[in-house]
């Protein structure tokens, strides 16, 4: 809010080409020659076991939400059919009747207490839900922050000001409560009184409320970076030489942003994905019988004093991911950077 | 130091001021009708609509309904239904046509002793177990506890929250959980209830605490200062304590200020895995009402607990950072 909240915050804008070129972490030296930044970034990446295993584990998260129809085609079940009740597989309390949560050959991760449904197909479908719509809210707010940071970076003076002042507004909304607060009337901007609900209507406004909350971190960013390396030589160089304010932002500013772009997105999409399920979690995200990643953390607080077995699933598989995430954001900062500490 | 303090409260009267005008505009000037909603699916009697919207005033001009409603919080008003609010007024919820205030007046010791508990918690386990790690440096002790703070930086309250009641108050016994006692009729009873929410609300704060706070004193104990400090012949407990831990706290205070006032304004997802009664349950139980002057008036007060809050911070931050007054 304040500046110098702000400067606090705010990390040190390190160009990213300037390292890369000057110093690598190899022994031998002959590696580096004619190899360009990117090149660079990959081998240190490479040697980072760490960072490729996470890459791997994140790998297998977006390829399971892609392929979920396919997977749940050879597994032979899909996420809405009832087979606890069908199958006489829920006692009368609508609790699984095998141990452990109903884990069986047939049902993998077992049954859901209820509604029956089938856990491995639920959280595959559910992880599809919360992934995609926390990939759009991070593409649309990493374009929004990078653009607005970009116009407050390269304009400064007045225009900085003034649309510094609208981010910090922004900030100080409470995200989560507005959210609550204000979603109900925006689904009543789409439907009428009494109307039933099309299913487009709740990941919309999810996507929309969460990203017009969400884009100013990365602006302040990205501003902040702009503005030291608008006063460096080459940048100077360029404008000298009577490069266009167009080409200046292309080919100069941007390339040397990008890293910072790159690791925010990887560190903002998990915090999206939690905050989608926290939101359904509550009861005001993605409705039943939709399959939701948080949703199935509201089954699970339900029945958790009789099957514990059931929120382990979702729990777990949630913590790897966020955990993958976490650590690839910092192996990839450290290919990009070397110079940052850890 | 005053001038520094009268720029940023005037600062955050106006952004409190901004946030009450676009949440009334979004809330009551929307196409969306809040009377509509209110009477919901069975209202079609357009005189009835009508007479709600006289009731709640919206069939003034908007600049007059604004005026209204922010004078109603300072001095009360009494609504054109001939109800009279007393001050402050947040107006009347639908839900069961009461006056806002005591609800929340209800409502809020929850969420400040959650809010004050948890912090506490998260402030002195995090800071304590980043200050170890930053002088255990790459020994056992630092690299299990940056284990720790990955895993609890990654996972959810709605997750561990539903484990820790099953652990440690249904098998173990060790805590209490579930009845959530007032204040007034058993004080050791709700203190004792919120110890649980309380230390499960701190984890996913604390491990990113002593992340930070390991890499801070590393960075302040490689700082010029200290080495000349330690050349001096001061010991290095000395210099470890008063001179770095006091160039780390500036961050920290940072930080702790925006986590404060976030958990002030309604730990949400908290409040609904332990059951309890706060400003953020209210807000998540009046959406399926749609009580829209309900929300208003929670959203107003959780964003007046951040502002206010970060104001409390920039204060103490100038206390620590002289420069930062000069500014």
């Amino acid at each position: 809010m304040s500046s110098p909240t702000t400067a606090a915050t705010e990390p040190e804008p390190v160009p990213a080409e300037a390292p890369a070129a000057t110093e690598g972490t190899g022994k031998s030296s002959d590696e580096h020659v004619g190899r360009s930044p990117g090149q660079l970034a990959w081998l240190r990446f490479r040697r980072d076991q760490t960072g490729i295993v996470c890459a791997v584990v994140v790998g297998i998260f977006i390829l399971v939400a892609i392929a979920a129809p396919l997977i749940s085609k050879i597994y032979g079940k899909n996420a809405y059919n009832l087979y606890g009740q069908d199958d006489g597989l829920l006692n009368s309390y609508g609790l699984p009747i095998a141990p452990n949560g109903g884990i069986s050959a047939q049902h993998w991760f077992g049954i859901e207490p209820q509604l029956g449904r089938d856990v491995f197909m639920l959280l595959i479908y559910g992880i599809r839900t919360s992934l995609l719509i926390a990939l759009a809210v991070t593409v649309l707010s990493v374009v929004t922050g990078v653009l607005y940071g970009l116009t407050q970076g390269y304009l400064s003076g007045r225009t900085d000001y003034l649309l510094g002042r609208f981010s910090d507004f922004m900030l100080s909304f409470p995200s989560q409560l507005f959210f609550i607060a204000f979603s109900p009337v925006a689904i009543s901007l789409f439907v009428g009184v009494g109307d039933q609900e099309p299913w487009w209507v709740r990941p919309f406004v999810l996507i929309t409320l969460q990203f017009l909350l969400g884009w100013m971190g990365l602006g302040r960013l990205v501003r902040a970076q702009v503005l030291s390396l608008r006063e460096r030589e080459f940048v100077e160089a360029a404008r000298i030489s009577g490069a266009s304010s167009r080409r200046i932002i292309l080919k100069e500013l941007l390339p040397n942003i990008w890293s910072t772009i790159l690791v925010q997105s990887t560190l903002m999409l998990p915090v999206f994905v939690t905050a989608e399920a926290g939101l359904s979690f509550l009861g005001v995200g993605i409705l039943p019988p939709t399959p939701d990643w948080g949703l199935m953390f509201q089954t699970g607080a339900t029945y958790y004093q009789n099957d514990i077995t059931f929120m382990f699933f979702p729990g777990i598989a949630m913590v790897i991911f966020v955990v993958a995430f976490n650590l690839l954001g910092d192996s990839v900062r450290d290919a990009l950077d070397p110079k940052t500490l850890r | 130091m005053l001038r520094f303090l009268a720029r940023r409260a005037l600062g955050a009267a106006v952004i409190i001021l901004a946030i009450s005008l676009i949440t009334y505009l979004l809330f009551f000037v929307l196409p969306t009708d809040p009377a509509q909603l209110a009477c919901g699916k069975n209202c079609s009697n357009t005189q009835l609509v009508a007479q709600i919207h006289h009731n709640m005033g919206l069939d003034l001009p908007v600049y007059q309904q604004y005026w209204d409603y922010i004078r109603g919080i300072f001095v009360g008003r009494s609504m054109p239904s001939g109800q009279s609010c007393p001050a402050p007024c947040f107006g009347f919820s639908f839900a069961n046509d009461q006056p806002i205030w005591p609800l929340i007046q209800n409502r809020y010791p929850t969420t400040l002793s959650l809010a004050i508990g948890g912090s506490a918690a998260f402030l002195l386990i995090g800071v304590g177990l980043g200050m170890l790690s930053a002088w255990q440096q790459g020994k056992t002790f630092d690299r299990v506890a940056s284990s720790v703070s990955l895993v609890g930086n990654s996972v959810q309250i709605y997750f561990i929250g539903p484990l820790a009641i099953a652990l440690f108050a249904d098998k173990l016994g060790w805590l209490p959980h579930g009845s959530d006692p007032t204040w007034s009729s058993d004080p050791i009873g709700s203190l004792t209830n919120m110890i649980l929410p309380c230390l499960v609300m701190s984890v996913i704060f604390w491990s990113n605490y002593s992340r930070q706070t390991r890499s801070l004193m590393i960075e302040q104990l490689s700082e010029d200062h200290i080495r000349t400090a330690r050349a001096k012949g001061m010991s290095s407990r000395y210099v470890f304590y008063r001179y770095a831990l006091r160039g780390a706290a500036a961050s920290i205070i940072t930080i702790f200020g925006i986590d404060l006032g976030t958990v002030l304004g309604g730990a949400i997802i908290t409040e609904a895995t332990f059951g309890l009664h706060g400003l953020g349950m209210l807000a998540v139980n009046a959406v399926g009402s749609l009580d829209l002057p309900l929300e208003m008036a929670v959203m107003l007060i959780s964003a007046s607990s951040i502002v206010i809050v970060n104001v409390i911070v920039d204060a103490c931050y100038a206390v620590i950072d002289p420069r930062v007054r000069l500014a």
